[in-house]
């Protein structure tokens, strides 16, 4: 029961964070690209989530912790550095 | 009976996702994206991880995983404020059919730059 649907939130989420990378690549302005990077992150941890649920492993739970703290670091800098230059 | 219930929160976490994602393609604005890609920040990752805490038994797990759901609701909404005030602020447009830009009146965005 926890593989197959374990299977299916996987290409799932596979398929966004593709949407998310095309969105990254096309761009429009640099605030687009952090949204984009700022939803892959989410997506990366939700798949840790998923796959530490699937096998059990511990592990992936500290990466998870470890990630979302970067996140939040990353989009703060990115946001001073969008409000001093301007979106280009 | 728990597996089932673990089930079906990991799937609805990332259909979240999956529509997010979706949107961030659909959507012709920053703050349009941003609208759509701020709810799998929160909903999205606590249902998923509810659901791995329902998977995984044990103390420890669940005391990380709660510890990743508080951290993000404590800092998902700060980090869309602080993107879209610096969005707004460098005075990125909006899209043609937007009706009104409140703010307008009462922040000015800041020039842009010739360099």
């Amino acid at each position: 029961m926890l593989q197959v649907s374990t299977t299916i939130a996987l290409a799932a989420l596979s398929i966004a964070a593709a949407l998310c990378i095309v969105r990254m690549a096309r761009g429009g302005s640099l605030p687009d690209r952090v949204v984009a990077l700022d939803s892959l992150l989410v997506i990366v941890v939700i798949g840790l989530a998923v796959l530490a649920a699937r096998t059990g492993e511990s592990l992936y739970l500290d990466i998870m912790v470890v990630a979302s703290l970067l996140g939040f670091t990353g989009t703060t800098l990115v946001s001073t550095f969008v409000e001093r230059r301007g979106a280009r | 009976m728990i597996e089932v219930l673990a089930s079906i929160l990991i799937l609805a976490g990332a259909g979240l996702a999956l529509i997010a994602a979706i949107g961030l393609q659909r959507f012709g604005d920053v703050f349009a994206r941003m609208h759509v890609a701020t709810k799998p920040a929160s909903l999205g990752m606590a249902l998923a991880l509810t659901g791995a805490v329902l998977a995984m038994a044990g103390v420890g797990h669940t005391t990380k995983l709660i510890l990743v759901i508080l951290f993000q609701y404590l800092t998902a909404p700060i980090s869309a404020h602080l993107i879209g005030r610096a969005t707004f602020r460098a005075g990125t447009e909006m899209h043609p059919d937007t009706n009104f830009d409140e703010l307008a009146s009462r922040i000015k965005p800041r020039p842009r730059q010739s360099n």
